[in-house]
């Protein structure tokens, strides 16, 4: 009786300690967090007003100005390199896991391994390197540019993936196949329905992995102050590269330049949390379409 | 198992994914344009500084110029090319601040109509072929951007100390390691210096403005600085390195006992130097800068056009400030798209007259070229040369 | 599995059969498809950086970065991306696993998703801002730390030095890069979580298990080969961060030092090329992607040890 007890006070020791630490864990990682959130904010608001979002930098020296053209410019290059990444990224884990074996799963394994730790100016330099063989030296492009994105975007999304199918349990795709599922339609209907969640959260990640990039984007979309709604032809601002221009090189009016700096940081992270509301919004939704199946 | 809704929504998750992104490309291109500050038709925005538009008739001038090159003259241009598509609004000028090395690489393949670069081509490079060039085109290269390099520092209530470039390249190699330091303090008689730790901060990136200053100590100071001048900090020293102008900035403003040298528009809310020139000390000014570059020699052995100045760090006149760095212009003397050609020769003749180059001082704080009658009229005449 | 296939074969009449075959070989024609566009696009790219790296190896000391051989360059750039990246792993690690614990077994609900929405959101903070928030508010809050450090535990290696005045350490570093890569490990590891079945949790629990021993023993087996994962994507983008590390690490490239306090701690590669790149020529172009090439090389082993520590229970479903 004694040693029950013992034994139980023990292992519920041991849970409290492990929930103990995990708070100690949460409080670890919220602090720097909301630290980090905090300087974004505050020193964001400061210029956070309408002309910030209608007006681009052509024709400002020193105060005023915003950044429309470098938000337009965002979401063109991130919009157009997720349209092609997550469908790509997606199938090839969905390869990995259901379809493919041996060599090639082996070799896209090593790739997408050695990929995840590439500086992002390399690829830059690379996407440039081929686009100066197609269009001729000096080739600035936003498609150019989401085409560099897609390539560091690509490791985030396969192996996000790969482990959200791979952790698909291996009943439900039993049940299907012993109720006459074949296998394509148990991996549509099945499959990736159960891991899409844990799919739209590495898309999103992918997202995130790609949106506050700025090497590659001063190398391959350049610099400008002016509108361009064209993807296919001319330079086009960005988010980061503004931010880091902004910060980086500051003219008598310093603060100007910094404040605009902190608010385009700000309108950043502000895109990303509508994206990531959207993005969760429709998976709920789908997931009560769909039910208890 | 309900087959065909599951089959459905999975179908409706792809349609939606796509449909999202659709509505969101749309609703950027829909942005497209919207920028309130910038007009379709040929009439300047009325916001707009139109004191520009008193230069040449510049006002059939339509197209793009792409350039690029050096970080530090992005604060002029930036002056330069709002004033130049305000009185030409049918131009669009851009800049990539990518870095020097950059800016001549692109220039050379023909990726840069023109290029900015803190150090002058080499002259072997300067004989071409450059890709935007006519085949037989010389090249252009003109001082643009002259800016006086501060020694800033960060010690509570001193605003300004003296420092010869002997002790000055002992604290940068760690020669002198406190702030009371005889060497130190027999130059500031008066000044209550404390025994604090010297923190010297230099540049971790490869930058033109770490060539000069290392050229400055290796011209008045061969005995103590041995290292000669360096684009990138010499590895041997160690020591705190910075990123960029602003991380020097920042480090000197966060970090008591911190001096480091940073271009001079971008020193304020700190302590500055005054550096020993003959026999007495100068602080830095544009015209303490001006007056250096007047005083120095143009490098022979280049073509007419290919204006590159020695820099002579060396004079004992105290109305020069020595520590100083020039940024260049590099052009084609004739293009091989003769539109673009004249674009560039507007833009030139923009960014070196006295309004263009005023614009730059108010915003970068730099030397107007138009100081030096000499030297202005050798730029003028290399720019005249552009077709 | 073959013989599931097998018993559904049976039933089928014969045109039905076909349609089902031609459906079954497009779906795998379009997954095939997209495997090897992906393996042509990232072999690529690695023939790319060899055939722009190769020329660096021969080249003389003088025309490559800092005038050394490449061979002097990579090796103490290579370690300090690695000491980077194992010390910000190691300090992310075990926060995002409890954060993600946390936050998918014990929090309520929107307690649990407003965690989730915070450190996804952080996820896309532009590493411009890190390096800033790092430069102007983390280092001088270590620089008293540092300082003490060398003072009173100056004989153990990684406190060893002269204590850097503004505290632009590889310790800050390192804690930027933790905090940089610990939201993308805690949303991969929360969806891996998640992802793992319920029943055994509640079986364990219905036999009388503590809340933490039914984790141990039906979540976090199951969730290994995914912790892993999550982990080696942080490290890929601690070891490829290039503006924050230039920020806020103050570096000497040839300097190989595992202290954690000094103003002189090594460079990273990432960091090295985005400092020189804009001002190099010629062949210094060259060396720079050769480095980022090396790179490859440790990210490759790093990756290795991490997948054959997992030896996953792989093909179980396929």
């Amino acid at each position: 009786m004694s040693t029950i007890t013992q034994v139980s006070l023990r292992r519920r020791l041991t849970s409290s300690t492990a929930v103990v630490l995990m708070g100690i864990a949460v409080a670890a990682a919220l602090v720097p967090l909301i630290s980090l959130l905090w300087t974004v904010i505050s020193r964001g608001v400061r210029r956070f007003d309408l002309a910030f979002v209608t007006q681009s930098m052509r024709g400002i020296v020193g105060a005023g100005g915003g950044a429309s053209h470098a938000i337009a410019g965002s979401l063109l290059i991130t919009g157009a390199a997720t349209l092609m990444c997550v469908p790509l990224g997606v199938l090839a884990a969905v390869y990995m896991t259901e379809y493919g074996r041996g060599l090639p799963v082996r070799v896209i394994t090593f790739l997408v391994d050695v990929m995840t730790g590439i500086p992002s100016i390399v690829v830059g330099l690379f996407a440039y390197a081929v686009a100066s063989l197609f269009f001729g030296p000096g080739i600035r492009s936003g498609l150019v540019a989401s085409g560099a994105l897609v390539l560091l975007m690509l490791p985030v999304v396969i192996r996000s993936s790969e482990e959200m199918l791979r952790m698909v349990p291996l009943d439900l795709r039993e049940a299907s196949y012993a109720l006459g599922a074949p296998r394509w339609r148990t991996i549509a209907s099945v499959v990736l329905p159960t891991a899409l969640p844990g799919i739209t959260s590495g898309a999103l990640l992918g997202v995130a992995r790609i949106v506050g990039e700025t090497a590659p984007l001063l190398l391959v979309a350049g610099f400008t102050d002016s509108m361009n709604g064209n993807l296919l032809d001319g330079r086009m601002a960005t988010l980061p590269v503004f931010i880091y221009s902004q910060w980086q090189n500051q003219g008598a009016d310093a603060s100007a330049y910094s404040n605009r700096a902190w608010t385009a940081a700000l309108v950043l992270v502000l895109f990303v949390l509508a994206l990531n509301i959207a993005a969760k919004a429709a998976i709920r939704l789908t997931q009560r379409h769909k039910g208890q199946s | 198992m309900k087959k065909d809704t599951t089959t459905n929504s999975t179908t409706s998750i792809f349609i939606r994914f796509a449909t999202a992104s659709a509505a969101a490309l749309a609703m950027a291109a829909s942005l497209v344009g919207c920028a309130t500050n910038e007009t379709q038709d040929t009439q300047p925005p009325s916001t707009t500084i139109s004191s520009a538009s008193g230069q040449t008739s510049a006002a059939a001038l339509s197209g793009t110029l792409n350039a690029g090159g050096a970080s530090s003259q992005t604060a002029a241009q930036e002056a330069w090319r709002a004033d130049f598509q305000n009185a030409n609004p049918q131009v669009t000028v851009n800049y990539d601040p990518t870095g020097s090395g950059t800016g001549v690489t692109n220039f050379i393949n023909g990726g840069y109509a023109l290029a900015g670069t803190d150090t002058a081509i080499a002259s072997d490079a300067a004989k071409g072929p450059f890709a935007a060039c006519a085949p037989t085109s010389g090249l252009v290269e003109v001082p643009a951007y002259i800016s006086p390099i501060a020694i800033g520092f960060n010690l509570p209530d001193i605003a300004s100390l003296k420092l010869d470039p002997a002790s000055l390249a002992g604290i940068f190699t760690g020669a002198i390691t406190t702030w009371d330091d005889p060497a130190i303090t027999a130059q500031n008689p008066g000044v209550t210096l404390p025994s604090t730790k010297i923190t010297a901060v230099h540049r971790g990136d490869k930058s033109g403005t770490t060539a000069n200053f290392t050229d400055y100590l290796a011209q008045t100071g061969p005995a103590a600085w041995t290292f000669g001048s360096v684009e990138m900090w010499p590895q041997s020293l160690q020591g705190e390195s910075a990123d960029k102008t602003q991380g020097v900035r920042e480090v000197l403003a966060s970090t008591v006992g911190a001096i480091g040298y940073l271009d001079a528009s971008q020193a304020t809310a700190m302590g500055i130097a005054s550096i020993k020139v003959g026999s007495s000390y100068v602080a830095p000014s544009a015209a303490g800068a001006a007056a250096t570059v007047g005083a120095s020699q143009q490098e022979s052995g280049r073509g007419s056009s290919d204006i590159v100045i020695k820099l002579d760090r060396t004079s004992t006149d105290p109305s020069t400030y020595p520590l100083v760095l020039i940024s260049y212009l590099v052009a084609c003397e004739q293009y091989s798209d003769t539109a673009q050609g004249q674009l560039v020769k507007a833009y030139l003749d923009y960014v070196v007259s006295a309004q263009g180059q005023q614009a730059a001082a108010s915003n970068a704080g730099s030397a107007p070229t138009t100081g030096d009658t000499t030297l202005d009229a050798k730029i003028r005449a290399a720019i005249a040369s552009v077709h | 599995m073959t013989d599931l296939v097998s018993i559904r074969r049976v039933p089928l009449m014969k045109a039905e059969h076909r349609r089902a075959r031609a459906e079954e070989a497009t779906a795998r024609g379009v997954a095939t498809v997209a495997g090897w566009t992906v393996v042509v696009l990232l072999a690529a790219v690695t023939i790319f950086l060899l055939i722009q790296g190769l020329p660096a190896l021969t080249a003389q000391p003088e025309e490559l970065p800092l005038g050394v051989s490449l061979l002097r360059l990579a090796p103490p750039l290579l370690f300090g991306s690695l000491w980077s990246g194992l010390l910000s792993l190691g300090l992310a690690a075990p926060v995002a696993i409890g954060v993600a614990l946390f936050t998918t077994q014990y929090a309520p609900k929107p307690l649990a998703r407003l965690l989730g929405t915070i450190t996804d959101l952080l996820a896309a903070v532009p590493s411009v801002v890190y390096g800033l928030w790092g430069l102007t508010v983390l280092a001088p809050l270590t620089a008293p730390l540092g300082a003490w450090l060398a003072t009173h535990l100056g004989w153990f290696p990684l406190f060893a030095g002269e204590a850097s005045a503004t505290g632009r350490t590889m310790l800050a570093a390192s804690v930027v890069l933790a905090i940089m890569i610990m939201p993308i490990m805690t949303s991969v590891v929360r969806e891996v979580f998640t992802q793992a079945p319920t029943e055994p949790v509640e079986a364990a629990l219905g036999l009388g298990a503590t809340k933490w021993e039914s984790i141990r023993m039906a979540v976090l087996p199951v969730s290994r080969s995914g912790i892993v994962a999550g982990a080696m994507l942080g490290l890929g983008r601690a070891l490829g961060e290039t503006m924050a590390v230039a920020m806020v690490l103050s570096a000497s490239p040839l300097h190989v030092t595992g202290s954690l306090v000094t103003s002189s701690g090594p460079g990273t590669i990432a960091a090295f090329i985005a400092q020189t790149f804009p001002e190099a020529h010629g062949l210094e172009l060259n060396a720079l992607i050769a480095l980022g090439l090396s790179l490859f090389a440790v990210t490759f082993l790093v990756n290795a040890v991490a997948r054959r520590i997992v030896s996953r229970p792989s093909k179980g479903i396929s």
